[in-house]
Parts: structure tokens; C-alpha cells; sequence
């Protein structure tokens, strides 16, 4: 046992998700990420069990722990009660606060989610918004979606007077005290501390590369770098 | 050897719901790309069936897809829903309805663990005083928003104006149903029928008048992913589970899809468009796609709502064989029209199906 394992104890997801794996292999079977990623649930359980740090290390620095889609679908199966989906959740943050997550290229993400989800909460209060899913970057929505996107209060209105307002209802916006309360709260919990270290740690790698920039006089990964690594797939990770 | 008394184990999977008085919380995606979901479900429930339901404009996103992305810490979003939870007590409630199925699924997580770590809970407590200064009381009841369409069936089916029936063949519509993977995989107990065998959609379509579909990859997560669609780079995975379950379902022949988790319906609509485009692939006869609807489109076609009042102008994949088979009348000039009538443009055609 060591340092990695011991950190990974104290994330009451991990105390919930694991208790003892049989290696019976059902969350393999029965997962969506391994359906079509070189993933296997139930070797990474079995590394984790084995309290190894060197293999647990191995794990925080590699591809395979950012495959799982936390669908949760191994959670009912499990004929031992253990949570394949938690014990990812705990080795990501983990992978995280110790900077590891640079090092694969799954992991980099992180730093994409940070800057578009991530800040979608903090300045609107909403994980989504109409004004931020940009066509070019999401081909997939369609021509419907390019329509929405480019006059989305003229489609909303149809559907009630709540889109940007202060009335409830679909998209309306979230009032000042509201999203001060919100970002109190990330301020509180560590939420903020968290998102700073995504950038710390990956203004690190990207200064590597030499993909850096000044933003307000500090030093942080590039948009360029932030990029790369929301369309990078070095295509070895499906089987 | 003893044996399994069917009636005994099946009692595991009655979901208690309150019959009034609720707490809404929205959900991002739903109303970001269903914002007449959340209307006709508002319309349903306080208008056809004179509940109470608050819609409250101060909560905010649970941060449940940030979560899942792994950006946001476990304290942040406990100490976010009870933000939410102070907010319901504030108003006087203590029923509180999800639209989303990932904040169903955190909000019944979150006190699960609370339960399981009374110390963490009283850690959450001090945290949103000190962030906020608000108190917070637990829910009595977390349900979601499907679990009420599904308890107040009969009386929806009393008011109904059409069926889910091809009038022009005369049969019922088969409809595919697809249960979003945090309504029930997460606590089985907590979804009507529990993971294996979810009844919460079923059961709206035999009583409106539709036929279920069996097919091999029912229970199949539709891809999302959480990061495997947020991040470009990692599509190919969402959209292939997806395919996986079309390819399943198609020899079936359905008529339509139905899911309860607003992200499933958007998936399960857009993929089939980028399927085509790609592969020039279509799951649906005469090399259509299969429209999707959520169930609130669906509760409201059957009740006889306008369509485009519904969103269906919004969806990708065109419903209106589905409107053409139920012998609904609608107008088609109006799709397009935005509020007042004012005519609000059109999307490019989509000439891949």
C-alpha cells in the first residue's frame, strides 16, 4: 500500500465503489466504453485492489482511466456491490490534483471540459447554452441545430417570454445573486482550487510545447493548445 | 431450493410518488434543445391535471455534466443541490421533480451518501452557510419528471385526443423505449421496474394505445458519455454505441423512439443525421430516419397539442411521417413562425434522409 492508494481511500466514492472484486468480469461485458475502447473495467479494478502505487501511478498517467463514459450500467451488475464507475470517479480526481492527467492524451482533455462546460457554469449558471454550442465545433447537430444557433431568442420565444429574462422558464437567465451564491459556493468547496489546477498543470505541459499565452499577466495554456487537445485522436484507442 | 415469489420481488420496484405539490428543477440539456418538453410537461401537470408545481427561476444547473466530466469536485455539486434543496424548503415544498435524468440520478446519489456518511452531510451544511447563508431540509421525495407523466397515465389517457395507433394501417404504433442509464442503473429501486426491466415508458405507451418493442440492445447506453461526446475527439464512442443500438432495433421496424433523458432523445436524433451524411446509413423504412420524440412530445400529441407549439421543428430527423400515421392534423405553414406569427426563418434542407 501507498501514497496513491492511501489518497484514493479517502474519496468516499472509492469506500463506496469497491469492496472486493472477484474478477468476474460482468462490468466488461456489460460496458459501453468497452464495447469499442481498449478498456477493461475489470483489470483496473484489479490493479486498484492490488494497492500497488507503481501500477496505480501507472493508471493516473495513462489513457485507459478516461475511456469510461460513467453511464454507471456496471453499478446494478456487479454481484459483489462494487461501482467500476466510482472507482474511475476517484483515480480521475486524483489523476488530477497530482498533475498527472497531462501525461495521456485523454487526460489533457480535461483542460478543454474545464474551459467550456466549466465556464459555462460560472458565467450563465448552466452546464449548456444555446449561444455556446458553435456549430463548426459540433457538425453533428445538423442544420436545425446552425438554425437555433443563429437566432436562438426568435426560436425560444415560440415556446415562452423566458429566454435571457428574469421570468422562469426555458434558458431564462440566472439572476446576479444567484450565480454569486454559485460561485461562492465552487469558492468554498474547492470547486475553483480544482479548476486552477487543471490550468496550472496544463499550462505546464503546454509550456513544453511552447504553446503558452499571457492572460491578465499569467501564463496559461493557449487557446491553440486548448484546441488541440478538444480535437487530437491519435487513434490507437479503440480495439 | 426455495423459490422466487414473482409478486414478492417485483414490490421492490414501486416507486412511491406523491400526488401533488412539486418542486421543478430543469435541466440543461432538455431545455436547451427541448424547450417545449419543459412547457407541455408545465402545461400538463398545471393545466390538464391542476397540479401544483413551482417553477422557480433562482436554481441553477446542478453542474451534474461538469461532474461527470470529472471537473467538478464532489463537495461543489453536493453543496449546489443543496443549494437546490434550500431553495425547494424556502418555498415551502418538499417534493422536488427532475427533468434531467443525470441530476435525478445525483440528487438520489447525494443522499444515498449522506445517508451512508452522516459526517460529509454535515460538512455540506456548513458549507452552504458559510458560501451562502442558507439552510437547507433534505427532499421527502426525489422523483423524476417522467414518474409523474407515468403515475398520472390513466387520467392523460381519459383526456386523450389521438392514440399511438397507424391509423392508416390500422395498428398500433411499435415504439422503441430507451431508459437514460442514471434514471435507475445508479439505485434500481428508485425507477419504476428497476434496471432490468424499466416500466416508466412502457407503461405510457400500452396505455395510450402503442406496442413495446423488445430488441436485443434495449438496455444499451445511447453513448453520451459525458466527456466521450463533450470533447470532439472522443465522438467516434458516443456515436458508435448509438449505432450499435439502431442497427439492433431496426429490424424491429419501430415507428418512433421515446426516452426520458433529454440528452438520450438529442443523441439518439442527431446521430441519425450523422450517420447518414457519413455513412449514408437510415434505420427507418424507405430510407428514413426514425424520429425520436421525449415523452412529454409524445404526452402532448396524444392529448392533442400543435406540434410546432411541442418543438418538433426543433428535432433533426422529421416527425412528420410519425403526425401523418397518428391522423394528426396539423399545419405545416406554421412550423416556422415564431411568437406573434412572425415568420423566424428555416434550416438549411437535410437531404441525407
Amino acid at each position: 500500500m501507498g501514497k496513491y492508494f492511501d489518497c484514493l481511500k479517502e474519496d468516499v466514492r472509492f469506500q463506496e465503489g469497491l469492496s472486493a472484486c472477484m474478477n468476474c468480469g460482468v462490468c466488461t461485458a456489460v460496458c459501453p466504453a468497452a464495447e469499442f475502447y481498449n478498456y477493461d473495467p475489470r483489470q483496473i479494478v484489479d490493479t486498484v485492489q492490488s494497492g500497488d502505487d507503481k501500477k496505480i501511478e501507472d493508471l493516473l498517467s495513462g489513457e485507459q482511466i478516461w475511456y469510461c463514459g460513467e453511464c454507471m450500467s456496471c453499478k446494478p451488475r456487479c454481484p459483489r456491490g462494487n461501482t467500476p464507475g466510482y472507482i474511475i470517479q476517484s483515480l480521475r480526481t486524483l489523476s488530477q490534483k497530482t498533475g498527472l492527467f497531462v501525461k495521456s492524451e485523454k487526460g489533457r482533455q480535461q483542460l478543454a471540459i474545464k474551459r467550456t462546460v466549466g465556464q459555462n457554469i460560472l458565467d450563465l449558471g448552466y452546464c449548456i447554452h444555446p449561444t455556446r454550442i458553435d456549430p463548426e465545433k459540433h457538425p453533428e447537430q445538423g442544420p436545425v441545430w446552425e438554425w437555433i444557433n443563429s437566432r436562438p431568442k426568435d426560436v425560444f420565444d415560440r415556446f415562452g417570454d423566458s429566454y435571457d429574462s428574469g421570468n422562469p422558464g426555458a434558458m431564462r437567465r440566472i439572476d446576479d445573486q444567484s450565480l454569486a451564491e454559485i460561485r461562492q459556493i465552487f469558492d468554498e468547496t474547492g470547486g475553483t482550487e480544482f479548476f486552477e489546477l487543471i490550468e496550472k498543470y496544463s499550462a505546464e505541459a503546454a509550456a513544453r510545447m511552447g504553446m503558452t499565452e499571457f492572460v491578465d499577466g499569467q501564463e496559461r495554456a493557449s487557446e491553440e493548445y486548448a484546441d488541440m487537445v478538444f480535437t487530437v485522436n491519435n487513434g490507437t484507442h479503440s480495439l | 431450493m426455495g423459490t422466487t415469489n414473482n409478486r414478492y420481488s417485483w414490490e421492490r420496484y414501486q416507486k412511491q410518488i406523491p400526488d401533488d405539490h412539486f418542486y421543478y428543477a430543469r435541466s440543461c440539456i432538455r431545455q436547451n434543445f427541448f424547450p417545449g418538453s419543459e412547457a407541455a410537461f408545465l402545461k400538463i401537470m398545471q393545466e390538464e391535471l391542476g397540479l401544483d408545481v413551482l417553477d422557480d427561476a433562482k436554481h441553477t444547473s446542478c453542474t451534474g455534466i461538469g461532474y461527470h466530466a470529472d471537473i467538478v469536485p464532489l463537495e461543489t455539486i453536493m453543496t449546489v443541490v443543496a443549494r437546490q434543496f434550500s431553495l425547494m424548503t424556502e418555498a415551502g415544498y418538499e417534493n422536488l421533480v427532475s427533468s434531467c435524468i443525470t441530476s435525478f440520478g445525483i440528487y438520489t446519489e447525494i443522499l444515498a451518501m449522506w445517508h451512508h456518511f452522516p459526517d460529509l452531510e454535515e460538512k455540506i451544511h456548513k458549507h452552504l452557510k458559510k458560501a451562502t447563508g442558507r439552510d437547507f431540509v433534505k427532499p421527502k421525495n426525489v422523483i423524476h419528471t417522467s414518474d409523474l407523466v407515468f403515475h398520472f397515465r390513466d387520467r392523460i389517457a381519459a383526456k386523450a385526443k389521438y392514440k399511438l395507433y397507424d391509423v392508416i394501417n390500422e395498428r398500433p404504433l411499435n415504439v422503441v423505449e430507451h431508459i437514460g442509464c442514471h434514471y435507475s442503473k445508479i439505485f434500481p429501486t428508485n425507477g419504476i421496474g428497476g434496471a432490468e426491466f424499466p416500466y416508466v415508458l412502457a407503461g405510457m405507451i400500452e396505455s395510450w394505445g402503442g406496442k413495446v418493442i423488445d430488441y436485443p440492445e434495449r438496455r444499451h447506453c445511447c453513448g453520451f458519455g459525458f466527456r466521450n461526446y463533450l470533447v470532439q475527439a472522443n465522438r467516434g464512442s458516443s456515436i458508435a454505441n448509438s449505432k450499435l443500438k439502431f442497427e439492433s432495433m431496426a429490424p424491429y421496424k419501430p415507428d418512433f423512439i421515446v426516452a426520458n433523458c433529454p440528452g438520450c432523445s438529442m443523441f439518439l436524433d442527431k446521430w441519425q443525421y450523422t450517420l447518414a451524411e457519413m455513412e449514408g446509413v437510415t434505420y427507418g423504412p424507405d430510407h428514413k430516419a426514425i424520429p425520436v420524440l421525449t415523452y412529454e412530445e409524445m404526452a402532448g400529441l396524444v392529448l392533442g397539442y400543435d406540434p410546432w407549439d411541442l418543438g418538433l421543428q426543433l428535432h433533426q430527423v422529421d416527425a412528420e411521417p410519425l403526425l401523418q400515421k397518428m391522423g394528426i392534423e396539423y399545419d405545416y405553414t406554421k412550423k416556422y413562425l415564431g411568437k406573434n406569427g412572425k415568420y423566424i426563418g428555416s434550416p438549411k434542407p437535410c437531404n441525407c434522409f
